[in-house]
C-alpha cells in the first residue's frame, strides 16, 4: 500500500514537473498567440464569409468586432474622444463600443525593441487562417518603417478597397500621402496628423543671449547651420548649451538628403548625414551639448526647470506631448497643473530653425481580410478627412492635424498656446508643413537611422575613431538586413 | 529495500521495478526531446540554409551549404567570443573568491558566526531579482545624472559626472559586477554544502595535530570540495557563455561602446531582427561546439587528481 502511494506521489510530481516545464518553455509563444485563438472548421467557414464581405465592400453584414493594433494609447484616445460613432469606452479602455454595436478591440504592444512589429508581423502571417472576429482590421504604422507595410499585400488600397475618394483626401498634406503610397502608386494608409518640425527654445535664455525672445528675431539668429553654430558659440561662452545631445539635430539632416538610404542592395550614406556627424562631433568637442542620447533620462531632464539647454528640435507631437510634460516642475501625475509658474511652462517658444524637416507620425492602415470595410472607411474619413474634427483636435490638444483648410484657418486666427508663451505655433507649422519633401524614403529607414545614430555615439564619445564608427555601422546594418551587401560612403 | 530485492530475485516471474524507473523518467525525456533536442537539431539543420525575412517577405529556406559559416568566420566572431569570456572571467574571479571565503566562514566551527540564516538570505537576494530588472536598475543608478553620480558630486569627490556607460571599462565592469552580485550567493550555498559534507573527524584530527585554520582550508577543505568546484566552474562557464540579458538591457542591445560588450548570444539576437534563422543557427552551432570543448577541458583539468586516485 505504502509503495503504491509512493508511486502515485512520484507520478504526480513527475507530471507536475512536465507541466511546469512545458509552461515555462511555451510561455513566450502563448502570450503572443493570444490575439488569434480559434481554429478548425468554424474559422474556415467564417473566413470564407469574410472574403465575400471584402469582395462586396459595401455589404451591410459587417463583422461585430473591429480589431485595432497599435503601440501606445495616442490613437486610442483620439479615437475615443473624436470618432463620432463611439458609444461607450470600457473602464480599462481595452474595448470601445460603437453606436451600431460593433466592439472595437484594442491590442497594444509597446514599441521597445521592435516588439510591436514582431507581434504584428506574426499576426499578419496568421491573418488568413484566423477567425473573422480575430482578424486584424486596422493597424498603425510609423514613418520610419511605413514602406515595409505599404509595399506589402497586407494593406488595403485606401481608394479602391476602402472607398475614400480623391475629394475626401484633398485637404491632406501631400507628404503624408507620398510616404503611404506604394511602388505602384496606390495609397495604402492615411494619417490624422502632420508632423512638421520646428526648433523649440527657451525664451528666458534667448532674452539673455540675443537680447530678444521674439520668434522672428531668434529665427534670424538660427536661419542657417552657419548661424546656428555661431549662436551655439555664444551660448557656450555664457554657460549655456545649444542642444542637449547627439541626436537632437539628426532628423533635420536626415530629412534633407538627396537619395534614399537604400537602393537595391546598397546602402548609400548621404553627404548631409555626414554633415550631422561633423557638426555633432564639433559641438561635442567644444562643449556645445550635454552628450545626452535621445529619450534617456538626462535628455528629458534637460527639458526641465533646472536645465541650461537652449533648445530642442521637435515636431508637432513632441511639443504638446513630450516637451510640455518634461517642462513641468510638478508633473501632472503628482497633482501639478499645466499652467504658468509650474516649472518652465510658458517659457518656451518655437521658430522654424535652419532647415525644414518632419519627425514621426502615425498612419492608419486597413488590413487585408478585414470584414469591417465600412467601419474602416468611416474611421478614416472622420478622423483624417473631416475639417471640423481636425480643427477640434488641434484646439483641444495643440496637436497639428492633417487638414490644410482647418489648419490654415487656425493659423490665421487669434489662437495661441499658453505653453509657448502665447505664440500661435500652428501658424509656423502651417508654413513649414507644405515644404516637407518625403521622396527619399526606403523600407530600411528605421534600421538605418537607429544603427547610424547608435554607431556614431561611440565616435562622439571618443571611444572609436571615424573609421571605426563607419565599420560598426556597416556591421550592424548587415546583421539587421541580411539582404544588404554594401555600404557606400560619400567621398 | 534489501528484503524486497531479495524476494524479487528469488521469484523469477517477479515484478520488474525497472519498468517504473523508465516510466518515471519518461516525462523528462518527452520534455527534453520536444523542447531541447528537436530545437537543437533544427538549429543545426537551418544553419545550412538561407532563411530570413525581407520586410514582410520570407526568403528561403534555400540550401546553401557552408556559406553561413564562411560568412560568420569573416565577421568579428572571435571578438564577441573574447568579450563573452572576458566578461565572465572578470565576474567569476571575485565570485569564487568571496564565495569560498564566506563558505569557509559560515561553516567554521571556530568562528561560529551568529545570524547565519540572515546573511545567507541576504547574499542570495540579488539572484531572486530578474536579470533584466537588475540590469535596468543599474542602468538608472549609473546613468549620467543617476543617483551614483549625484552622490559622488554632492560629496565633492568629483566635479563632472562619470560617464560609466560611455567607457569600455565602465560598461564591462558594471556587467561583471552585476553577474558577480547575482551569483556569489548561489555559489556560496553550493560550496557550503560541499564543505559540510566533509567528515568533521578530519578537521578535529587536524586541530589536535595543531593545524591552523589556513592550513586546514588549503589542505583539507580545498582538495575535498574539488568535484563541487568543478561543478560550479562548469555551470558558471556555461551560464557565462550564454550571457545575454544583463549586457543586452544595459547597452540597449548595442554592445556599446565599440561593440566591446557584445556577447555571443547578443550577436545571435542581432540576427533575429530579420528572423535570419540561417546565420543565427550557424552562430548558435559554433557557440554550442565552443561551449562543449571548454566544458570538457575544464572537467578534465579539474578532476584530473581524483580520477588518477580512482585508477590507482
Amino acid at each position: 500500500m505504502k509503495r503504491r502511494t509512493n508511486a502515485v506521489v512520484a507520478m504526480a510530481l513527475a507530471a507536475a514537473m512536465t507541466i511546469s516545464l512545458a509552461g515555462c518553455q511555451g510561455g513566450g509563444g502563448a502570450s503572443s498567440a493570444a490575439a488569434t485563438s480559434s481554429s478548425g472548421e468554424a474559422a474556415e467557414s467564417q473566413s470564407s464569409q469574410a472574403e465575400e464581405n471584402t469582395a462586396s465592400s459595401q455589404s451591410e453584414s459587417e463583422g461585430k468586432v473591429l480589431n485595432i493594433w497599435c503601440w501606445n494609447d495616442e490613437f486610442q484616445s483620439r479615437f475615443n474622444d473624436y470618432y463620432p460613432d463611439v458609444q461607450t469606452v470600457a473602464k480599462d479602455k481595452s474595448t470601445t463600443t460603437l453606436k451600431d454595436g460593433t466592439t472595437v478591440k484594442w491590442t497594444i504592444n509597446p514599441n521597445k525593441g521592435n516588439n510591436y512589429q514582431d507581434k504584428l508581423d506574426q499576426a499578419l502571417f496568421r491573418q488568413e487562417s484566423a477567425a473573422a472576429d480575430d482578424k486584424i482590421d486596422i493597424f498603425l504604422i510609423e514613418a520610419d518603417y511605413a514602406l515595409k507595410y505599404v509595399n506589402s499585400d497586407f494593406t488595403l488600397n485606401v481608394k479602391k478597397d476602402i472607398g475614400l475618394t480623391d475629394d475626401d483626401l484633398s485637404q491632406q498634406y501631400k507628404y503624408t500621402q507620398d510616404i503611404a503610397t506604394d511602388s505602384n502608386g496606390a495609397l495604402k494608409a492615411v494619417t490624422w496628423q502632420a508632423t512638421p518640425g520646428l526648433f523649440a527654445y527657451r525664451r528666458s535664455i534667448a532674452k539673455k543671449i540675443f537680447g530678444t525672445y521674439d520668434p522672428g528675431k531668434v529665427q534670424e539668429q538660427l536661419s542657417s547651420w552657419k548661424n546656428f553654430s555661431s549662436a551655439a558659440a555664444k551660448m557656450h561662452s555664457s554657460g549655456y548649451k545649444m542642444l542637449s545631445g547627439f541626436d537632437d539635430s539628426y532628423r533635420v539632416f536626415s530629412n534633407n538628403v538627396s537619395a534614399p538610404w537604400v537602393s537595391g542592395t546598397t546602402v548609400t550614406v548621404d553627404p548631409n548625414i555626414m554633415n550631422w556627424v561633423k557638426q555633432t562631433k564639433e559641438f561635442t568637442e567644444k562643449g556645445y551639448n550635454n552628450k545626452t542620447i535621445l529619450w534617456d533620462d538626462k535628455w528629458s531632464a534637460d527639458q526641465g526647470p533646472s536645465s541650461k539647454v537652449f533648445g530642442f528640435f521637435y515636431s508637432t507631437w513632441g511639443i504638446n506631448f513630450t516637451l510640455e510634460g518634461n517642462s513641468l516642475k510638478t508633473p501632472v501625475s503628482e497633482g501639478g497643473k499645466e499652467e504658468k509658474g509650474n516649472g518652465i511652462y510658458g517659457d518656451w517658444a518655437v521658430c522654424a530653425g535652419p532647415q525644414s524637416y518632419y519627425w514621426g507620425g502615425t498612419w492608419i492602415c486597413g488590413c487585408k481580410g478585414s470584414d469591417n470595410i465600412g467601419t474602416i472607411r468611416k474611421v478614416m474619413k472622420s478622423l483624417t478627412c473631416d475639417k471640423d474634427i481636425a480643427s477640434k483636435i488641434t484646439k483641444d490638444t495643440q496637436d497639428y492635424c492633417n487638414n490644410k483648410a482647418a489648419m490654415n484657418e487656425i493659423a490665421s486666427s487669434d489662437y495661441k498656446s499658453d505653453f509657448l508663451g502665447g505664440q500661435n505655433h500652428i501658424k509656423l507649422f502651417a508654413e513649414v508643413a507644405p515644404k516637407i519633401n518625403l521622396k527619399n524614403t526606403s523600407s530600411y529607414d528605421q534600421g538605418c537611422n537607429e544603427e547610424f545614430q547608435s554607431a556614431f555615439h561611440d565616435y562622439f564619445n571618443g571611444t572609436v575613431d571615424l573609421a571605426g564608427a563607419k565599420r560598426n555601422f556597416e556591421k550592424s546594418i548587415k546583421e539587421k538586413y541580411p539582404d544588404l551587401t554594401e555600404v557606400k560612403w560619400p567621398s | 529495500m534489501k528484503i524486497h530485492s531479495g524476494t524479487a530475485r528469488s521469484k523469477k516471474k517477479g515484478i520488474s521495478y525497472a519498468k517504473w524507473g523508465y516510466i518515471f523518467l519518461l516525462p523528462f525525456f518527452v520534455v527534453f526531446v520536444i523542447f531541447q533536442l528537436i530545437p537543437l537539431i533544427s538549429t543545426v539543420y537551418y544553419s545550412f540554409f538561407q532563411y530570413f525575412r525581407k520586410g514582410l517577405q520570407i526568403v528561403g529556406p534555400n540550401f546553401i551549404g557552408m556559406q553561413n559559416y564562411a560568412k560568420l568566420f569573416a565577421t568579428d566572431l572571435p571578438k564577441y567570443f573574447q568579450n563573452t569570456l572576458l566578461l565572465w572571467v572578470v565576474g567569476f574571479i571575485p565570485q569564487i573568491f568571496f564565495s569560498l571565503l564566506l563558505a569557509a566562514w559560515f561553516t567554521s566551527s571556530r568562528l561560529h558566526l551568529r545570524g547565519q540564516r540572515f546573511f545567507k538570505t541576504v547574499i542570495y537576494m540579488p539572484n531572486l531579482i530578474m536579470a533584466a530588472a537588475f540590469s535596468m536598475l543599474f542602468f538608472a543608478l549609473f546613468s549620467d545624472n543617476g543617483p551614483v553620480n549625484g552622490t559622488l558630486i554632492s560629496m565633492g569627490l568629483i566635479k563632472q559626472p562619470i560617464r560609466f556607460l560611455a567607457s569600455v571599462s565602465g560598461t564591462r565592469g558594471l556587467i561583471a559586477f552585476m553577474n558577480f552580485m547575482m551569483w556569489f550567493g548561489n555559489t556560496t550555498i553550493l560550496l557550503m554544502a560541499a564543505i559540510m559534507g566533509i567528515n568533521p573527524c578530519l578537521f578535529e584530527a587536524a586541530q589536535i595535530d595543531g593545524a591552523s585554520g589556513n592550513q586546514m582550508f588549503w589542505h583539507i577543505t580545498m582538495p575535498l570540495i574539488r568535484p563541487i568546484m568543478a561543478y560550479v566552474l562548469i555551470t558558471s562557464l556555461i551560464g557565462g557563455l550564454q550571457m545575454f540579458d544583463v549586457p543586452q538591457i544595459l547597452t540597449d542591445g548595442t554592445g556599446s561602446p565599440d561593440r566591446t560588450s557584445m556577447t555571443m548570444v547578443m550577436y545571435i539576437n542581432n540576427h533575429m531582427f530579420s528572423r535570419n534563422y540561417g546565420m543565427a543557427g550557424a552562430t548558435s552551432t559554433v557557440l554550442f561546439i565552443l561551449c562543449a570543448i571548454l566544458c570538457l577541458l575544464v572537467y578534465f583539468v579539474m578532476t584530473k587528481g581524483s580520477r588518477d586516485q580512482e585508477v590507482s
